[in-house]
């Protein structure tokens, strides 16, 4: 078991805490970048989508994990994404240009809606933000002149210096190359002072009012950061499904995101893209077994979205850690060995948002 | 020379007068007692100061600048630290982290600059980290510096608390009720912490407090308020046997009230 001696100030607040860290990542990043000469081209698109799902659930991560505020409504900021980047690059603008100017507007988006919205919390902020969800999924279907409406909009092939970006593979490495540069702005923003601002307000809105965090503009900024990551990862989603309908972007992808974020574990960003695979894995996962269940499940309209429900029940309920807990734990056990003890998991009590002083 | 006055604060919830014309002004360097009953008013005046309530009318004057109307966000930055009644600690954080929340005022890097971390807010980072280290060797609290709120015994949070505020590197702190809860031997040292935060930091410190030891211990003034209105003011000694201050809480008749 390692103990981590520390002797300078900086190792606090250091990306990796030791050279442990150091070798595991770099051995996933060699895995990563190498998978596509491995895997065969449906499982290298469906982990590109992992991706993009990952990049959006840590957006969400940092809204609802680490600010504690909830949001029904990001599958719009995702279809706003994907819709910017398509018009854009329809009108000839170059796809190093659209995937940020994605980004940054679904931000603005994301501070517009936030400012009013952000008054309210609990369940009064997931009906506003489903409200607004579903807003601009009706935009997006009576906009025919921009969107296409229902007839669908075909999302133009990329080119980043000229070449293609086509394929699978393609959009792969795009997707891995937003992970990684989300990821990173996260981790620093979470060490940074904004990061331990979320945390205040998560915790006690009084209190962080009293250390002199401007609650509404701190909110706002953190709406919009977690808008403008689901916005990018929608300019990329867009790629992934070639095909824009505005259906694709309604309430169940929302909370397939939620999801994400519960199931991932909350307060952890390595527990949104745990919860991205899931959620992507699940449905990949029933499809295969479905012919195999017994007494015709397999063919009961709805078994998707009520596994889902049914999974995330039992993860509030059984695993609040979610699948980052089981990590942990798995961890814990291997460095104990064979030391575990039934105490070592009892549950403390965790993270659970109080309505206290409101 | 005074560094905070309360000019005439009152303050109606519905047809309650929680505070009723409070008019009081605290020197620099020393440490003001506020006690009384249940429901006199003691933190409805924390939460006037720190203005998460607005006083109906009043003026509220530190050093020399009125702040009736400042937003509570911004009171922080003025220095003025509190801790809470019933500590509001953020408890899914370490004590370390909540150490550093409290230096949040003095944090001024830009937020794109947060987002690289670049070095500008690694080197702030690391000051922050330095005045924190100096609060944790100040009240002992070395040895669960990286445990979370959650997991700490109450006594240790209720310090943890005072050391959140210290962050704040305030010149006017404001503490309610430093003893609820504790035990007797953590009274004391938080009594030995008021004095040495008065003396050795040079802080001048508002106390809301019941235990009565406590005040003796530290005060140099005390008021004393019933029913949102001030009914005495002076020494500990001269507020203690103030023939108010005994009716108030005991109930008892006072001849000269008659």
């Amino acid at each position: 078991m390692r103990y981590l001696f520390r002797t300078q100030y900086r190792q606090d607040i250091a990306l990796w805490r030791h050279n442990g860290d150091r070798f595991w990542y770099a051995v996933l990043a060699v895995l990563v970048l190498i998978a596509p000469s491995v895997l065969g081209e449906f499982y290298i698109g469906e982990l590109g989508a992992v991706y993009i799902f990952a990049i959006a659930g840590v957006g969400l991560m940092l809204l609802v994990g680490y600010t504690g505020l909830i949001s029904l409504g990001h599958a719009a900021f995702l279809g706003i994404g994907a819709y910017v980047n398509a018009v854009l690059l329809a009108q000839g603008v170059p796809f190093l240009i659209t995937l940020p100017v994605a980004g940054l507007f679904t931000a603005l988006c994301g501070a517009a809606i936030g400012r009013p919205t952000l008054r309210m919390s609990g369940l009064y902020l997931a009906i506003a933000t489903l409200a607004f969800g579903s807003i601009v999924g009706t935009v997006f279907q009576k906009w025919t002149a921009v969107t296409g409406g229902f007839d669908g909009f075909a999302v133009p092939t990329p080119y980043i210096f000229g070449i293609a970006v086509e394929g699978a593979t393609g959009i792969y490495y795009v997707s891995l190359v937003v992970l990684a540069f989300v990821l990173w702005v996260s981790a620093n923003l979470l060490r940074s002072p904004i990061g331990r601002a979320m945390v205040a307000i998560r915790d006690s809105e009084v209190s962080a009012q009293s250390m002199g965090i401007h609650l509404a503009r701190y909110k706002t900024l953190v709406f919009a950061v977690s808008a403008g990551m689901t916005g990018l990862a929608g300019a990329l989603f867009a790629h992934y499904v070639r095909f824009l309908a505005p259906d694709a972007f309604d309430v169940l992808l929302s909370v397939q995101f939620v999801t994400i974020v519960f199931v991932g574990g909350l307060g952890s960003l390595r527990g949104a893209i745990l919860g991205a695979m899931f959620v992507r894995l699940l449905p990949q996962f029933i499809a295969i077994v479905r012919d195999d269940l017994p007494f015709g499940i397999g063919r009961l309209p709805g078994l998707e979205p009520s596994l889902f429900g049914l999974v995330l029940v039992f993860v509030i309920l059984f695993q609040p850690g979610g699948l980052n807990g089981m990590w942990l734990k798995a961890k814990q056990w291997f460095q104990a060995f064979p030391f575990k003890r039934q105490t070592s998991f009892r549950r403390q009590k965790s993270y659970a948002k109080s309505e206290r002083l409101r | 020379m005074i560094l905070f006055q309360a000019e005439d604060i009152s303050v109606r919830f519905g047809g309650i007068r929680a505070v009723d014309s409070v008019s009081f002004d605290v020197r620099q360097g020393e440490v003001f007692s506020i006690i009384g009953p249940n429901g006199a008013g003691k933190t409805t005046i924390f939460n006037l100061i720190s203005r998460i309530y607005s006083s109906t009318s009043g003026k509220l004057i530190f050093e020399g600048k009125e702040f009736t109307r400042t937003p509570s966000w911004h009171v922080a930055g003025l220095g003025i630290a509190r801790t809470f009644q019933n500590i509001e600690l953020f408890p899914n954080a370490t004590l370390l982290q909540n150490l550093l929340i409290g230096r949040h005022c003095h944090s001024n890097v830009g937020f794109l600059s947060q987002l690289a971390f670049l070095p500008s807010v690694r080197n702030a980072e690391l000051k922050h980290r330095e005045k924190a280290e100096d609060v944790i060797a100040f009240l002992g609290l070395e040895r669960h510096r990286n445990a979370l709120i959650a997991n700490l015994p109450y006594g240790v949070r209720k310090v943890v608390e005072l050391g959140r505020a210290l962050c704040i590197e305030p010149k006017l702190l404001l503490l309610d009720e430093p003893s609820s809860g504790l035990n007797v031997e953590e009274t004391e040292s938080m009594g030995f912490w008021i004095e040495d935060i008065k003396k050795d930091l040079g802080i001048t410190v508002i106390m809301v407090e019941h235990d009565m030891a406590l005040v003796n211990q530290v005060s140099d003034r005390v008021m004393a308020l019933n029913y949102g209105k001030v009914i005495a003011m002076g020494t500990p000694q001269e507020v203690q046997t103030h023939p108010e201050v005994v009716k108030a809480y005991l109930g008892g008749e006072v001849e000269s009230a008659a």
